[in-house]
């Protein structure tokens, strides 16, 4: 009785954390409609410099093309950290969480260095509507991405404290699907940002 | 230390402001010495705000509803009596103030009244017709709720410290910006609707994923009450459509506080866009209001009529159809905005385009009512008088989709006219239909009856009485939003107007009174069956309350009107050889935290407070983070205890055969 009663429950727990990914893909499909419109705002705006700089004056294709390996390398090392879940290794999946972590730090670190130089230079949000739509745009991506590593630290303290169990597993199943999504809005960025912006 | 906040901020400027205020607190402190008298803190504390019972949620909601009604329908009798007594003078608003009052009126009639109510239907009725114990996210539920009150707590606010917006309830720039709106009216407006649109957007996600997930075996997708389906399809609408408007107030917001440039004149900024973004929200947030609504006429027709629906699966298609089409008529609102003539056709097109799907609906009622055993219940009324007065809406606007006829008519008060002739039969009628059909359910004993249908007929008459003259008015020419106007052919019209909003007075008054005469006699009206209309749907199978669990056992769906089949079959009410021990989410005070601090927040923002602003979004932040850490979310409720509910279940039920 006992035992068919565990099942049960395990069954439930099962159903629980299926429920919690398709929420939560539900809700990165919300979040992909406010990037679409940012997007739409931005491409809309690209004229409005309002006689101020444009994106040929102030993107640097090097730093954009470091952004970018950083976050698609990130992404790759997150893989590496869910395969480790899989396996149970939970070493190995700290230590690719903190590898991850590394790469996504670089990345805020390098788009707040660009922001910081852009504003130094006059260039801020508040000078024409095509910089406010771009601060915007990339700056929800970089926000975005700064939750994403809050959240990878509060999970690598779940892992080291809890271990793999099953609501840490489906916790970093989600955390996944998170940084794999930013990963996407990144390349449309780089796509939609920065090579037009330069070409 | 307190931003732009001072001891100006309150309203001793205007006697009329400041009695705004004091009715606002006198209300709020008449609520809390009641319930101190009632010692009743404790209980509402424990039983209910910090609840995640998905019936005491929509309870809650359902509260927050019908106190905003009476907020936003103050302001409503408010524009009609100055318009009806403003010919070539100022009444007895300045303009600026009865701009306040247009601008609440709209935006608390759309976010704090008809959002709620329709969530807080969803949620008592949804979990109970579709077989389960609760909804897929509990907990997420209850912030959801909170988020909801603190976006109206907000509003109200505004009416005691500060001002609140004079842009309308769309919120336009440029005269929504910093330059011409320099005070803090539209940042009420925007933080009030950013937080309760993100409770909005997860009610949604929860909704999806409860209705995809959570059905009882054997109820396939075409055997979901047609409820269940509509509430689908409007939660699809909120999980995508709200974050159009959280963009669009962000953007609002990014612009009146850090001085960008989206939407200002100047600067390269675009103002047309934000009237884009923010329809591609209010279109399909009017389907997302209004599907529903229909959803609730489909189960009150087919219980009153006792038959079953006329042509289900054609609503069913026709609720999808109208779900998708939604999104494609958006520039409908802004016809004059200037695009191209091939533009306006193609929006004009769409909207006359989704009203086939709707017009499909008025017939699967018709039909089902065709040769029925008709009762006219107060639900059935509602319902009744709704398709009568929604298919005239429907043809106004069919005109108004033609763009040369909606240059001509734009912004006049053939529009008002429109949108509530809309907005009032189909969404308000629909949600009052639903709230005398489940009040049994929800509380276990009758709703009065004659009251009710009252309630009714002030609310009909009142309705017609105070749009239809507006209606000619608009075609004679009279701009929507008016303090004073000069031409005196207008008032006679203006004064009927005013009448009809004082019949609808009477309506409101008939809806206390049902409460109060209702709860008085609830000893002598109890429903002992759970089931007092014959219902053919799996809610009326359980007590009525429900159980904090639903069902004992989940029950086995055989077909589309479950319950119907199973008492036909003679399997209904039968009991189970033993019950199991169920597990049963476990209250938690961190949904009402952080409502509170997200109040906070939003205050914080409109005030340019920048540490408060900080400090509650930290304790948000960490709220979160400690809940989300936490594995252990529920509890088990015993066999035994179980089997002590169901047995008394079982000897109320035999107490009435």
């Amino acid at each position: 009785m006992s035992v068919t009663h565990m099942s049960e429950h395990e069954r439930e727990e099962i159903e629980t954390h299926e429920q919690r990914a398709l929420g939560f893909w539900l809700y990165l499909m919300g979040d992909a409609v406010i990037f679409a419109l940012l997007f739409a705002t931005y491409a809309i705006m690209i004229p409005g410099t309002a006689g101020g700089p444009t994106g040929k004056d102030l993107f640097d294709l090097d730093n954009a093309a470091i952004e970018t390996a950083l976050l698609l390398v990130s992404s790759m090392t997150f893989g590496f950290a869910s395969l480790q879940v899989k396996a149970g290794n939970r070493g190995a999946v700290l230590l690719w969480l903190a590898i991850t972590f590394l790469l996504g730090a670089g990345f805020v670190f390098l788009e707040v260095r660009e922001f910081a130089g852009m504003i130094a230079r006059g260039a801020g949000p508040d000078r024409s509507g095509f910089l406010s739509a771009f601060f915007t745009l990339v700056g929800t991506h970089g926000v975005h991405v700064t939750m994403g590593l809050i959240w990878i630290v509060v999970l690598g303290a779940q892992v080291a404290l809890k271990g793999l169990t099953l609501p840490v597993a489906s916790r970093l199943y989600r955390l996944g699907l998170f940084w794999h999504f930013l990963d996407i809005a990144w390349v449309g960025i780089f796509s939609i940002v920065y090579l037009p912006g330069l070409l | 230390m307190f931003g732009k906040l001072t001891i100006d901020a309150l309203p001793f400027y205007s006697p009329i402001a400041a009695g705004g205020a004091a009715v606002t607190v006198g209300g709020a402190l008449l609520v809390a010495i009641v319930l101190t008298w009632l010692r009743a803190w404790k209980y509402l504390w424990t039983d209910w705000l910090t609840s995640v019972d998905h019936k005491r949620i929509g309870i809650m909601y359902i509260v927050l509803a019908l106190i905003m009604l009476l907020r936003g329908f103050v302001d409503a009798l408010m524009m009609r009596a100055q318009q009806a007594m403003a010919l070539n003078s100022g009444g007895y608003l300045p303009p600026e103030h009865f701009d306040q009052i247009f601008s609440s009126h709209g935006t608390i009639m759309i976010f704090f009244m008809a959002m709620p109510f329709m969530t807080g239907l969803m949620n008592v009725i949804v979990p109970l017709q579709i077989g389960t114990r609760d909804v897929a996210f509990p907990w997420l539920n209850a912030v959801s709720l909170w988020l909801s009150a603190a976006g109206a707590a907000l509003v109200m606010v505004s009416l005691v410290i500060g001002k609140f917006s004079t842009a309308g309830w769309t919120g336009y720039p440029p005269y929504s910006g910093i330059e011409y709106n320099p005070g803090v009216g539209v940042d009420y407006w925007i933080w009030a609707i950013l937080i309760s649109g993100v409770g909005s957007t997860m009610s949604g996600i929860n909704f999806i994923v409860t209705i995809l997930k959570r059905r009882a075996p054997g109820m396939t997708l075409m055997r979901m009450t047609p409820f269940v389906w509509t509430a689908l399809v409007a939660s699809v609408l909120m999980a995508f459509a709200f974050p159009a408007i959280t963009v669009a107030c962000g953007l609002l917001a990014l612009d009146r506080l850090a001085g960008m440039h989206f939407f200002t004149n100047a600067h390269g900024g675009n103002m047309m866009n934000y009237v884009n973004l923010f329809w591609i929200w209010g279109h399909p947030e009017v389907y997302i209001l209004i599907l529903p609504a229909f959803g609730i006429f489909s189960e009150v027709v087919s219980t009153f009529s006792r038959k079953r629906l006329f042509g289900y699966e054609s609503l069913v298609y026709a609720t999808a159809a109208i779900g998708i089409l939604s999104f494609t008529v958006w520039l409908h609102h802004f016809f004059t905005m200037g695009s191209s003539a091939n533009v306006n056709a193609f929006f004009g097109v769409m909207t006359m385009i989704i009203a086939v799907p709707t017009g499909v609906k008025v017939f699967n009622w018709l039909l089902t009512m065709y040769r029925g055993r008709i009762e006219f219940h107060p639900s059935m009324m509602w319902s009744i008088g709704f398709i009568v007065t929604f298919v005239i809406g429907g043809m106004t606007g069919v005109l108004l989709a033609i763009p040369p006829a909606d240059f001509l008519m734009h912004n006049t008060t053939f529009l008002v006219a429109h949108f509530h002739n809309m907005i009032i039969p189909g969404v308000l009628f629909g949600y009052l239909a639903g709230y005398m059909y489940w009040f049994p359910k929800a509380f276990g004993f009758a709703f009065h009856r004659g009251w009710g249908l009252g309630a009714f007929w002030c609310w009909i008459i009142g309705f017609y009485l105070a749009f239809m003259p507006l209606y000619l008015l608009g075609l004679k020419g009279m701009p929507r939003r008016m303090e004073t106007y000069n031409d005196p052919t207008w008032q006679p019209y203006l004064l009927v107007a005013a009448s009809g909003a004082a019949v609808v007075l009477c309506g409101i008054g008939c809806m206390v009174m049902q409460l109060y005469v209702s709860i008085r006699d609830r000893a002598k009206t109890r429903d002992l069956t759970g089931d007092p209309f014959d219902g053919r749907t799996l809610e009326w199978s359980t007590s009525s309350p429900p159980p904090p669990y639903n069902f004992a056992v989940i029950p086995t769906v055989g077909d589309r009107e479950a319950f119907l089949e199973m008492k036909e079959k003679g399997i209904a009410y039968r009991r189970p050889a033993a019950y199991e021990p169920i597990r049963i989410p476990s209250n938690t005070p961190i949904g009402v935290i952080l409502g509170a601090f997200g109040f906070v927040l939003g205050f914080a923002m409109v005030w340019h407070i920048w540490w408060l602003v900080l400090a509650s979004g930290f304790v948000m932040f960490v709220a979160v983070i400690v809940r989300s850490s936490n594995d252990d979310q529920e509890f088990t409720m015993s066999a035994s205890e179980v089997k002590r509910i169901e047995d008394q279940r079982y000897r109320q039920l035999g107490s009435r055969a």
